[in-house]
């Protein structure tokens, strides 16, 4: 029997009509549109690989760099960025809901769900912005060498220094500079006060320094504080470029996403797809912004967790 | 195209994917001594690191966005220049790249 419907189907094929992917043109053109940019986003996310086994033994530890919380003191590593990830997670889930609804063209349960997405994509793009602010505003400050090596502050005890620890003291509340800029004379004589203070480069494996090495890195060198494409305080001038052309890019994909989400759920106000008579779009712009997902599944285990 | 009853099968694909990341974001915040060790030019927490991801990538692939009811020839289309070029892209930069340090 199977071999005889085969065989119908084969002959029918140069009569033109058959669809051998059981899949429709637009669907077709945006899986080939994603698979395009997911080489994209490997290639980014492999030469970011590609620098960070160059420089293994000094690159800045992700844990020692978002470690913001919204409302909440001190180091809290992991748990922001957790935070994206579940609110990206949901809005994939509600989503496959909206695609769901629309195969039964259940036009209320699409438009409830879309909104849902768009209003997750929102959050996100919103985390995301938070996150740049504080990436870009910096926290602690650093050394960078007249070799642009970027070193930190430690006291004896091997605790981190922010710059205002170094300059106002260790009293609680200066565990960040809290946007005050320093100058390099109030930090170089600072730390000449203190004869215990040495600096160590970022990292696993990051080399440490004598106080007086330090003081002659500093004297030649300049201070820090923040990060742009040219200078970071938390590392290699690399670690803050890929950060902010990977979570860039990402974070593009999740605005135009919202846009073309805004876009459809639109017209599924107006009723085009009732109209229309399926709510195939829905299920097109779905896959974008699941893949949008997807991307960062990624870019949040190779930036954040490795 | 197999069709599911109801919407059951979403919330258990969120249920897992939110679980894997719950482990991860433990793991990543304990780091337990034992699974440091080296492993694979890198250590053995990455590794699992690794592992979760592709999981859940799959979870995300196959079933939100339904490659595991499609045809077997948009199947190969989909996976076969994923999965042969991205390792392979992966391979070179991180192989050839240990040039960059002669």
């Amino acid at each position: 029997m199977a071999l005889d419907t085969d065989l119908v189907q084969d002959q029918n094929h140069w009569g033109g009509g058959s669809r051998p992917l059981e899949a429709r043109y637009g669907k077709l053109m945006m899986w080939f549109f994603l698979l395009s940019d997911a080489l994209t986003f490997s290639g980014f996310l492999t030469a970011y690989g590609l620098m960070r086994f160059k420089y293994e033994s000094t690159w800045p530890i992700a844990e020692n760099v978002f470690t913001h919380f919204p409302g909440l003191e001190g180091d809290q590593p992991l748990l922001y960025v957790a935070l994206m990830t579940f609110i990206l997670i949901m809005s994939s889930v509600t989503m496959v809901l909206a695609v769901n609804a629309g195969e039964k063209m259940n036009r209320k349960a699409v438009t409830n769900w879309m909104l849902w997405t768009i209003v997750g994509g929102f959050i996100f793009v919103g985390s995301q912005a938070w996150e740049w602010y504080h990436f870009i505003m910096g926290d602690s400050g650093a050394i960078e060498t007249s070799r642009q090596e970027i070193l930190h502050v430690y006291n004896a005890e091997g605790e981190r220094l922010s710059f205002s620890q170094l300059v106002h003291g260790m009293e609680e509340g200066h565990a960040s500079n809290h946007g005050e800029t320093f100058s390099k004379a109030e930090v170089l004589s600072s730390l000449e006060k203190n004869k215990d203070y040495y600096m160590k480069e970022p990292g696993k494996l990051g080399e440490a320094f004598s106080h007086q090495q330090s003081l002659d890195f500093l004297a030649s060198g300049d201070v820090v504080q923040g990060a742009n494409m040219i200078h970071n305080e938390y590392g290699r001038k690399q670690f803050a470029n890929f950060f902010f052309f990977i979570t860039g890019f990402h974070g593009f994909h999740v605005f135009s996403g919202v846009i073309i989400n805004f876009i459809i759920f639109y017209n599924v106000l107006l009723g085009t797809y009732e109209r229309r008579g399926h709510y195939r779009m829905v299920e097109k712009v779905g896959l974008y912004w699941h893949f949008v997902d997807l991307v960062w599944v990624f870019v949040f285990t190779f930036f954040y967790l490795v | 195209m197999a069709e599911q009853v109801g919407t059951w099968w979403i919330w258990k694909v969120f249920w897992i994917l939110l679980i894997i990341t719950g482990v991860e974001v433990i793991l990543g915040i304990i780091k337990p001594e034992f699974l440091l060790g080296a492993f694979l030019g890198t250590s053995i927490l990455n590794i699992i690191f690794i592992i979760l991801t592709l999981v859940k990538a799959g979870y995300i692939v196959q079933i939100f966005m339904h490659v595991k009811y499609e045809k077997k020839a948009l199947k190969y289309a989909l996976y076969l220049p994923s999965l042969i070029l991205i390792p392979y892209l992966t391979f070179i930069l991180l192989t050839e790249g240990t040039y960059l340090f002669t």
